[in-house]
């Protein structure tokens, strides 16, 4: 099948990234359809509404490079299955990573499916990340560039999904794709990259939270003196090992979220930079993907959270979707991040934590 | 291959009408003008206004171009709430959304109601004569829905406002080109027409006034139009106007045949391709120039998408901002919003022929068997 009889469907959220690469697949000689996809109604008070722009910046790079567009809306989809996960893991204290989800209940399925239904051979996307296709053999790399890798979000894909999917900018550095908007002279060429979570966009994540979710304030305990530290305004709104926002300091150096009570609504605290209470040796997760079937038992390299260096790890299938993942030491590892596995460049897949533990030790309030 | 089947949405310009507003380009002056030029201007307007007003039964003086029928609406629906002390008025829940707006807008300053409608897309008289009060100023009905083509029971509804002190208002916009329109058989206070639905060019409607009929004008700055819409006449768009009514009125009768055939063919090449779908409301209270059928396998945001990769295009509900289908309101106050948003519009013209029905068909066969083969179905 050579390229011009190729149909490839690419996501346009409006931004650079995914302007360039329906452009570059265009002169690959594909033959391109873009499609915006809406998740969110995000009209504010004003009326204004970001999808409607940036739907406008989809129009015009369509325009500019010659394709079709179209748009589709999965706010449906989206609510329900990430939307939905996102408040739920919220209330179970957790911090969930909507990205995640996102990319596997909507841009890699809803939208997968949708562009498939369409005759679409393949879907592509702006994202920072490389697939391999040779044959039956499918892989995900990481990004060339370092610093925009975003496998970390893509690590719950299929090899199935993986293998309808391209990713043109993989082998681009960031600043090499604004280049080529510029050269291309595409409408998007200076737009502003995106920052946070879609549909918070740039509000005020606290307010956000809490006109979904009930905020509960509690008390603030210094876990290893059972100091009263004040008020916390309620467990939902932290995250372990989270430093910002606390509204308190003193001699001792900063203090730390270490740990929630759920029971007792109690929010823990420790001060110091690496205090032990974060630290932990072994972890528990579900929501096991393996991109390409693994050994019960294997060494391999991991991230805990997004942008994070890689960390040395031994990998043990325990059981039905159950991984226990032990490494020499690390701090803030949060249930319901996501945990992914590479080996090298290669994405082995990834997985939800669910337990923290240090030396075998459930850290309980690691939630 | 491409298939335009969304006249009701819009039509081309027709050839003629496009020559003969070329040919009386000339024909520039500012109707208000005191000079020769001006008043040539004023002799050219005016001969429209007269062919116009013939065309629906109607004195020249009832007759006020507008920029569309979307203002024409806005024009009585306004002019009658302000005119009055809070007034009822009284529509429909499938109005095109040039009513359907306004008299949401106007719920601040008027009690409104809203009829519903049947399976059809008719309204019942019964619920119209109840909601008739001392109170109501205004009754707005589409005669001829831009989504279904149902027609409604204007006779009827011409009887029980008559017996009110309403006015009826009829927007008439999809009605022209399908059926005969006399101001004086409806029964009516106020009828407004478009012309872009009509062949001529978009930018230009007609609002028919009933003589003696007081309202509020909400075009300040000019005397023009009897002082019912300030502006400069559009002179030479309302010569379009005037011609696309001629057009229609001459051409209606074999417009009528060919609608019909090409309709019927639609739904029954659909039966024999063996395409699930059925027909939104009753084709026996319907124009010819709409079919709105419902595909209860697929969504109407994805069926355009893949039509229009086809080249077919055809419509269903409206645009949001984001591009994305807005379910049809009327669709939705006939069954349900799950059948809104599986329902599509096709709509016609006597461009088409058969064999465009045949390839729809044929399409939609192919889309359909596809998603089956995908298991998509």
């Amino acid at each position: 099948m050579t390229n011009k009889d190729t149909t490839v469907v690419v996501g346009m959220s409006g931004g650079v990234d995914s302007s360039v690469t329906a452009k570059l697949l265009l002169d690959q000689g594909y033959n391109v359809v873009g499609i915006f996809m809406k998740n969110w109604d995000d009209t504010d008070e004003f009326g204004v509404c970001t999808a409607t722009e940036d739907y406008e910046d989809v129009r015009l790079v369509a325009e500019e490079i010659g394709i079709p567009y179209y748009s589709v809306n999965f706010e449906k989809e989206y609510h329900d299955r990430v939307f939905q996960y996102f408040l739920d893991e919220y209330k179970k204290g957790r911090t969930p990573n909507p990205d995640v989800m996102c990319n596997k209940e909507i841009k890699f399925k809803a939208f997968l499916d949708h562009a498939m239904k369409l005759g679409a051979d393949y879907v592509a996307t702006g994202h920072y990340a490389r697939v391999t296709h040779d044959g039956e053999n499918v892989e995900m790399l990481r990004g060339v560039d370092n610093n925009k890798d975003q496998t970390y979000f893509l690590n719950q894909l299929t090899k199935e999904q993986l293998s309808r999917v391209l990713f043109p900018l993989g082998h681009l550095e960031k600043p090499e794709v604004r280049e080529l908007a510029h050269k291309y002279d595409l409408a998007t060429k200076d737009k502003k990259d995106s920052t946070g979570i879609c549909f918070i966009g740039e509000r005020d994540f606290k307010t956000f939270l809490s006109t979904y979710l009930p905020a509960n304030p509690g008390r603030m305990i210094n876990m290893e003196t059972g100091e009263d530290k004040g008020a916390h305004d309620g467990l939902m709104y932290y995250t372990i090992g989270q430093r910002q926002g606390l509204g308190i300091g003193g001699d001792g150096g900063p203090y730390f979220v270490a740990g929630k009570n759920l029971e007792t609504n109690e929010l823990y605290v420790v001060q110091g930079d690496n205090h032990e209470a974060l630290l932990s040796t072994s972890l528990l997760a579900s929501e096991v993907n393996f991109i390409n079937p693994m050994p019960e038992t294997f060494e391999c390299t991991a991230k805990f959270r997004y942008r994070q260096k890689d960390v040395p790890v031994t990998v043990k299938v325990t059981g039905d979707d159950q991984l226990e993942i032990s490494y020499d030491s690390a701090s803030a590892v949060t249930p319901g991040q996501a945990v992914v596995l590479y080996d090298g460049d290669r994405v082995i897949g990834g997985a939800t934590i669910d337990t923290v533990l240090r030396n075998n030790e459930v850290l309980e309030y690691l939630a | 291959m491409s298939i335009y089947v969304d006249y009701a949405a819009t039509t081309p310009v027709d050839k003629e009408i496009l020559k003969s507003m070329l040919d009386n380009a000339d024909k520039f002056g500012n109707p208000s003008s005191i000079h020769r030029i001006g008043k040539e201007g004023k002799a050219f307007y005016e001969k429209s206004r007269k062919n116009a007003a013939e065309l629906i039964e109607a004195k020249p003086d009832e007759i006020v171009f507008t920029g569309s029928a979307t203002e024409a609406n806005n024009m009585v629906i306004r002019g009658i709430v302000s005119y009055y002390e809070r007034p009822h008025i009284i529509t429909t829940s499938v109005e095109h959304a040039s009513v359907k707006e306004t008299y949401q807008a106007m719920e601040d300053y008027a009690d409104v109601t809203y009829l519903d409608v049947n399976e059809h897309g008719q309204i019942s008289i019964e619920d119209l004569q109840d909601a008739l009060s001392e109170r109501t100023k205004l009754v707005s009905i589409i005669m001829v829905n831009n989504e279904t083509g149902t027609i409604q029971p204007m006779e009827e509804i011409r009887k029980a406002v008559s017996e009110s002190n309403a006015l009826l208002h009829v927007d008439a916009v999809q009605a022209f080109r399908q059926l005969k329109i006399s101001t004086k058989s409806l029964g009516c206070d106020f009828l407004t027409l478009s012309g872009h639905k009509l062949h001529a060019p978009k930018g230009i409607g007609l609002l028919f006034i009933k003589q003696n009929t007081h309202l509020n004008r909400i075009m300040t700055g000019g005397s023009q139009e009897k002082e019912r819409r300030a502006g400069t006449e559009n002179t030479l768009y309302a010569h379009a106007m005037s011609l696309a009514m001629t057009q229609a009125e001459e051409k209606r009768e074999e417009n009528t045949k060919v609608l019909k055939a090409l309709k019927e063919k639609l739904i029954s090449e659909l039966q024999t391709q063996e395409v699930p779908f059925e027909i939104n409301g009753s084709t026996a209270f319907q124009t010819n120039h709409i079919v709105n059928l419902y595909f209860p396998w697929t969504t109407s945001e994805y069926l355009l998408t893949a039509m229009d990769m086809a080249g077919i295009y055809a419509s269903g509900g409206s645009a949001c901002n984001a591009g994305t289908v807005v379910p049809s309101h009327v669709i939705q106050a006939m069954y349900s919003e799950d059948r809104a948003r599986r329902s599509i519009r096709f709509s016609f013209s006597k461009e088409l022929t058969e064999d465009d029905m045949t390839f729809i068909a044929e399409k939609l066969k192919s889309i359909y068997t596809k998603l089956k083969d995908q298991g998509f179905i």
